[in-house]
């Protein structure tokens, strides 16, 4: 990608993918887990489908298995954006 | 007719079973999306005779096994009519022989026309579905290699096999956003895929007559309908008691 993507905007696009898909929105927090929000494989496959629109990232299925929290969501994204 | 957000896509459309499912589901209210591979006369045949009854229709052209097939047909539908809320995998080829003679290249269409297309096409539609919360997938498989076999298909019976086994897999991952993925598996139904078997074969069906393709795309209709919401996973058997 020719501009380069801020943690901040990704951290905006991965809460508001995710507070559409039910947690409450002050619950989502870098250290929050996907457990404790409830969000589930399938909720994660389609909060890739929205950072692949915004951000052209695409992240496979081992990806998104080895994320647990949004924090660590969040820097994947930045990181493969990068 | 009601009219709807989302449209239908039908693959194979241009004749036979397809033809007849792109009728019916027009007549429910659904705009539809008529694929064809080679069928350049009998597509908009089947479009025109959908207008004519008052449905919405497009012919959209493209084999269903050529790479990137899959994202070009859902597009080009969407462009030209709305979100697919429907899919119909209903492109279906065989090219029989005993195991000992079929070719790579009969085994290989075979299993991409019937099952790999498949899969892409609803991988692809799916996308769009989980996110609105709403749609409808349902397979066209068969009888053969689901509840009985014939010799000189092992090609066409694993593809059918698969189809089904992909129908339940993805059924069960996709439930709870409000879509459903189900198969319909017919018997003996009259079309050119069947011009040559013998009225023997039929015989053995209970009903003791092909079945017609309107009698296929009933279910179809019905599985693709609001009211078919708790059946998800399932294979929906049309068959004349053939499997019974
Ligand atoms: N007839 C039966 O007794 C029976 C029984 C069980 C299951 N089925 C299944 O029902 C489905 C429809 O069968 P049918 O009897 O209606 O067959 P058919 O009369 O031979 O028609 C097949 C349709 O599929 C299309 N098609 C084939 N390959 C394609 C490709 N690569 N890309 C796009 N379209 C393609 C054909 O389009 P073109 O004409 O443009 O090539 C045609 O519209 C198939 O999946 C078949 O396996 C049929």
């Amino acid at each position: 990608m020719a501009t380069t993507v801020t943690a901040e905007q990704v951290e905006t696009v991965v809460a508001d993918a995710l507070a559409e898909l039910g947690p409450d929105r002050e619950l989502i927090k870098r250290d929050a887990t996907f457990e404790e929000l409830d969000v589930d494989s399938l909720d994660l496959a389609e909060l890739s489908q929205v950072v692949e629109e915004k951000f052209g990232v695409r992240l496979k299925g081992d990806d998104i298995a080895s994320i647990k929290t949004v924090g660590q969501a969040v820097d994947l994204i930045v990181s493969k954006a990068g | 007719m009601a009219t709807r957000e989302t449209c239908a896509l039908v693959t194979g459309g241009s004749r036979g079973i397809g033809a007849a499912i792109a009728r019916a589901l027009a007549a429910d209210g659904w705009p539809v999306a008529v694929n064809f591979r080679s069928g350049e006369a009998a597509a908009p045949a089947v479009v025109d005779e959908i207008v004519a009854a008052g449905g919405t229709a497009v012919p959209v052209a493209g084999d269903v096994s050529a790479p990137g097939a899959a994202e070009q047909l859902l597009a080009e539908a969407e462009r030209q009519l709305a979100p697919i809320g429907a899919l119909v995998n209903n492109a279906g080829v065989n090219a029989d022989g005993l195991a000992l003679q079929l070719e790579d290249d009969d085994w290989n269409r075979v299993i991409e026309t019937n099952l790999s297309a498949a899969f892409r096409l609803t991988r692809q539609a799916v996308r769009g579905m989980i996110r609105r919360r709403h749609g409808r997938v349902v397979n066209i498989a068969s009888v053969v290699g689901t509840t009985l076999t014939n010799p000189g298909q092992a090609n066409y019976a694993a593809s059918k096999a698969g189809l089904v086994a992909m129908t339940k897999a993805i059924a069960v991952e996709v439930a709870r956003r409000g879509v459903t993925v189900n198969a319909v598996a017919p018997g003996f139904i009259a079309t050119e895929m069947t011009a040559e078997l013998t009225t023997g074969t039929l015989e053995a069906v209970p009903a003791r007559r092909a079945g017609r393709p309107e009698e296929v795309a009933a279910s179809v209709r019905f599985l693709a309908s609001d009211e078919a919401a708790y059946i998800t996973g399932a294979t929906l058997v049309v068959d004349g008691g053939l499997s019974a």
